[in-house]
């Protein structure tokens, strides 16, 4: 029989899960979409105001799954970690705070002028609304991430009566890995939004269709890859000198490294044994991770074997998450100079590997994103906050049968939601932007861009 | 300066914004099944899609600030109420997907529409149960003790409640044969929200020692009596209002609100200084001060610049709500 606690770790992990699915997605979209506009406004081009409500499209759905699944969240902590909630609190609640005030009220106030509003107010008001709505997706990130990465690198806290309290608000929230989990986590959304967007538009291409519009797109979202591709797996680098710096139990587990030793191998692959506190089946680079992790190839790296097994992590989950989100970061730079290189020959529309293989790569970005988050979280247990509040102390006691029932209740709603949503994506992409978007350019006249033709009265 | 007592007032605030506000966007989707035609329903969801996710933030302003200012509280009312909060966050997920939804669909209409109210309905009698069950004095972790006749009254309360500044809403955002029904619909729930008040405050004064003795003894009557007497006032002139066509078409979602209001202000008198009645005072569940006066300065810089650009979002789409607006 599963207990509680376990329950509502498992819950807790599927919602978020879940969750950041969609955020991943619009937070690099809303970007996107305020280029596009821009670039209209700019350049008075039709297509791009045709790329712009033609995205804005799966964004909103995006969005709307992003908004439904968060509330959730942001009652969890009370509802299935309420110990948590009651010493911790007075350290993470502020920054929730200020994420509520600073993003999540000002991203709902403009999304409806961004969506509705285009009859209603001036190009250059929608303009500067789909601007601030995506500023509050990064505003957004930064106060949650600043709470989590807290989690992982706790400071500027004293402990009275059991209870974290508050010493100095600026090392809170500049805790030690939050510029590097910042940085990280919003390449990982742009990356993941240029992907959807560039496979969407390989699609048009290789089905002969929506042509000069898909050529827009795809060229736009494959230079944005070719350039931060690169920059994200120098950033992840640096992330992971971070972690080996403050959590080196974490990353003992990322390389699947059990003993302490120097001039350490790079494991490309292995499957790891907990019990036995070994590996099988190693596929190893000599020296290689202590040249990438000390730069020097005799450094010494701390193992797992530094703490009791009870203070380690499951160790596959961390290993194999970890080559899952490098090895999907290195297939996109090759996709990005794949696109560099049939650009230079004037292919970059036609060529039909490219295109298929940009197809492929529409998951990929969310699934790096996850495999990512299960290293971080996962890579951190048994600890809630790093060495200090463990995970199965501060589960709120309630009785396994009511976690056992909301748990079934989330895996069932959210089963058939995704469903939906995908099937709505998958419709509004079949369906394609509206072929004539304004009469020059301008954006109050289009009958076909309306979502409904019901007539009122 | 007391900053458990800001605080408190700044809780009430916030879940007073998320009653009116996002009790008549729930109240829209209880009263849509008895629109007339599936294009009144379509134009009671389109008069919603661009707030209704501003509306419920102030949930989450509210959850949150409690969280920031009485952790002990927040954490005791969640775990104590785990059921009844997951049900109500599960029926916000349908409610809200459906604004998402909704006009992008062909053949499932149908479905989207039950979605909306079946999602608001929920969540009403969800947030009734939590009511009544707080201002009884909470449930032990664990028990069914938020499913009581009271609590049941309290959730019938609420449905009707937020019912009635839904068809307000809808008097004030439609026209023609749609506004005439929706006055009709108001002015059945209003009979309905005023019974139920009546009962409520009966049933409190009778079983809560606390209550019956700050409302019936002096100062305490003097100083509570405009209360109900204001609540017969505001009654009787939104029944009038609701049968006056050619009136000022936004006076009875005004006044709905301020029956709302009075009603809060009766629920906080009575509790007060109890943020979980009988179990913990504001004092006891207060957060260090330091994570208070952080917190506080956001608040008190922000919240304003939020409501102001609030009530732009709101004159953006004054008026009737019209079907061409879109994307
Ligand atoms: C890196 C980004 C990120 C991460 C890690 C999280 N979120 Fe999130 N969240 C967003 C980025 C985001 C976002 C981009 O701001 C939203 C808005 C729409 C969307 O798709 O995601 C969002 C929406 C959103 C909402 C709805 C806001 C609204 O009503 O407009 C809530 C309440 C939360 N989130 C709460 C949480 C909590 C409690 C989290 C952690 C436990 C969390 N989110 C993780
Ligand atoms: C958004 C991407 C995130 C994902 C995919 C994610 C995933 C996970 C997973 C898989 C666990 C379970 C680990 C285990 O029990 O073995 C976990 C734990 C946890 N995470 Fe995250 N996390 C994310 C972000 C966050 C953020 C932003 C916060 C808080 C600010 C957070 C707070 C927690 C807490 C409180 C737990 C403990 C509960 C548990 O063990 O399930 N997480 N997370
Ligand atoms: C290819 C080289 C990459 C390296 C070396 C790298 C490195 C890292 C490291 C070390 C962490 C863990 C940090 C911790 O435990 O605190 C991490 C987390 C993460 N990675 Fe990567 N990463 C790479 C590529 C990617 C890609 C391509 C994506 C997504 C598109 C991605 C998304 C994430 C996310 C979302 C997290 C969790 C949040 C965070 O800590 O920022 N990573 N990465």
């Amino acid at each position: 029989m599963l207990d509680a606690a376990l329950l509502s770790r498992i819950q807790f992990a599927f919602t978020i899960s879940y969750h950041i699915i969609f955020p991943t997605i619009t937070i690099g979209m809303a970007v996107y979409l305020a280029i596009m506009e821009g670039l209209w406004l700019k350049t008075g081009r039709k297509v791009y105001l045709q790329q712009a409500k033609f995205w804005q499209k799966p964004f909103a759905i995006t969005f709307g799954m992003g908004v439904v699944s968060g509330v959730v969240l942001s009652y969890e902590f009370g509802t299935n970690f309420s110990r948590f909630s009651e010493i911790v609190g007075p350290v993470l609640s502020p920054l929730l705070s200020y994420e509520v005030l600073t993003a999540f009220f000002l991203e709902a106030g403009f999304l409806g002028i961004m969506l509705f509003g285009w009859k209603r107010v001036s190009p250059r008001v929608h303009f500067a609304s789909t601007l601030i709505v995506a500023v509050g997706t990064l505003l957004s990130a930064f106060w949650i991430l600043a709470a989590n990465s807290w989690m992982h690198t706790p400071a500027g806290y004293t402990i009275v009566d059991g209870q974290f309290h508050p010493e100095n608000w600026m090392d809170i929230i500049f805790n030690p890995s939050f510029p590097y989990r910042y940085f990280h986590m919003v390449i990982a959304s742009l990356l993941s939004s240029s992907l959807l967007i560039a496979g969407v538009h390989a699609l048009y291409l290789l089905r002969g269709k929506h042509r000069e519009f898909a050529k827009v797109g795809l060229s736009f979202a494959m230079w944005v890859l070719m350039v931060v591709a690169p920059v994200q797996i120098l950033v992840g680098d640096l992330h992971g000198l971070n972690v080996l710096e403050n959590q080196p139990v974490k990353l003992a587990a990322m390389e699947g490294i059990w003993e302490t030793h120097s001039g350490v191998g790079l494991r490309l692959f292995a499957i790891p044994d907990q019990e036995n506190a070994t590996n099988h089946y190693e596929v190893i680079l000599p020296k290689a991770a202590s040249l990438i992790l000390t730069h020097e190839a005799d450094g010494e790296i701390q193992g797992l074997d530094a703490v009791p097994a009870d203070e380690r992590p499951p160790v596959g989950v961390v290993f194999f998450g970890f080559r899952v989100m490098v090895g999907l970061g290195f297939l996109m730079l090759i996709l990005g100079l794949f696109g560099v290189y049939a650009r230079l020959r004037g292919r970059l529309y036609d060529h039909p590997i490219l295109l298929r293989f940009a197809v492929a790569m529409i998951p990929s970005g969310v699934i790096a994103t996850l495999a990512g988050w299960y290293v971080v979280e996962v890579g951190r247990q048994p600890w809630l906050v790093q060495g200090l509040v463990r995970t199965m102390d501060v589960v709120s006691p309630i009785p396994a049968e009511q976690v056992a029932t909301s748990l079934t209740l989330f895996v069932v709603v959210y089963t058939l939601l995704f469903g939906t949503y995908l099937y709505f994506m998958r419709k509004l992409i079949r369906k394609g932007p509206a072929e004539s978007v304004g009469q020059d350019g301008n954006v109050s006249t289009p009958e076909d861009l309306l979502p409904v033709t019901l007539n009122p009265d | 300066m007391d900053l458990a007592l800001v605080y408190l007032l700044l809780i009430a605030c916030g879940v007073l914004m998320y009653v009116l506000l996002d009790g008549f966007s729930l109240g829209v989707g209880i009263v849509a099944p008895w629109l007339e035609r599936d294009e009144d329903k379509a134009i009671a969801v389109k008069s919603l899609s661009h707030l209704w996710d501003s509306n419920q933030t102030w949930l989450v302003f509210g959850g949150v600030t409690l969280f920031v200012a009485f952790p002990k509280a927040y954490s005791l009312v969640l775990s104590q109420l785990y059921l009844p909060i997951i049900l109500m966050l599960i029926a916000l997920i349908f409610r809200g997907v459906a604004f998402e939804f909704y006009f992008k669909s062909d053949t499932s209409r149908w479905w989207w529409n039950f979605s909306f109210s079946f999602g608001s309905i929920l969540a009403t009698l969800s947030q009734g149960l939590i009511l009544g069950t707080l201002v009884q004095g909470g449930a032990e972790v664990g028990r069914l003790d938020w499913l009581t006749p009271f609590s049941l009254l309290t959730a019938l309360s609420l449905l009707l409640g937020y019912g009635l500044l839904g068809s307000c809403w809808l008097v004030r955002k439609t026209e023609g044969s749609m506004a005439r029904r929706s006055r009709t619909i108001a002015r059945a729930l209003l009979i309905g929200v005023v019974t139920c008040l009546g009962i409520v405050s009966v049933w409190m004064l009778l079983t809560q020692a606390q209550v019956a003795e700050r409302w019936l003894t002096v100062p305490g009557i003097f100083i509570l009596a405009p209360v109900p007497l204001l609540c017969g006032w505001v009654t009787r002139s939104l029944w009038q209002r609701l049968g006056d066509e050619t009136g000022n078409d936004l006076h009875p979602l005004g006044l709905g609100m301020v029956l709302f209001l009075l009603s809060f202000i009766g629920l906080v008198a009575g509790m007060f200084p109890y943020i979980v009645p009988g179990q913990l005072t504001i004092w006891q569940a207060l957060a260090p001060e330091s994570t208070l006066i952080f917190a506080l300065v956001g608040i008190v810089v922000l919240l304003p610049v939020v409501i102001g650009y609030n009530i732009y979002n709101y004159r953006v789409f004054a008026g009737k709500t019209r079907m061409e607006d879109g994307y």
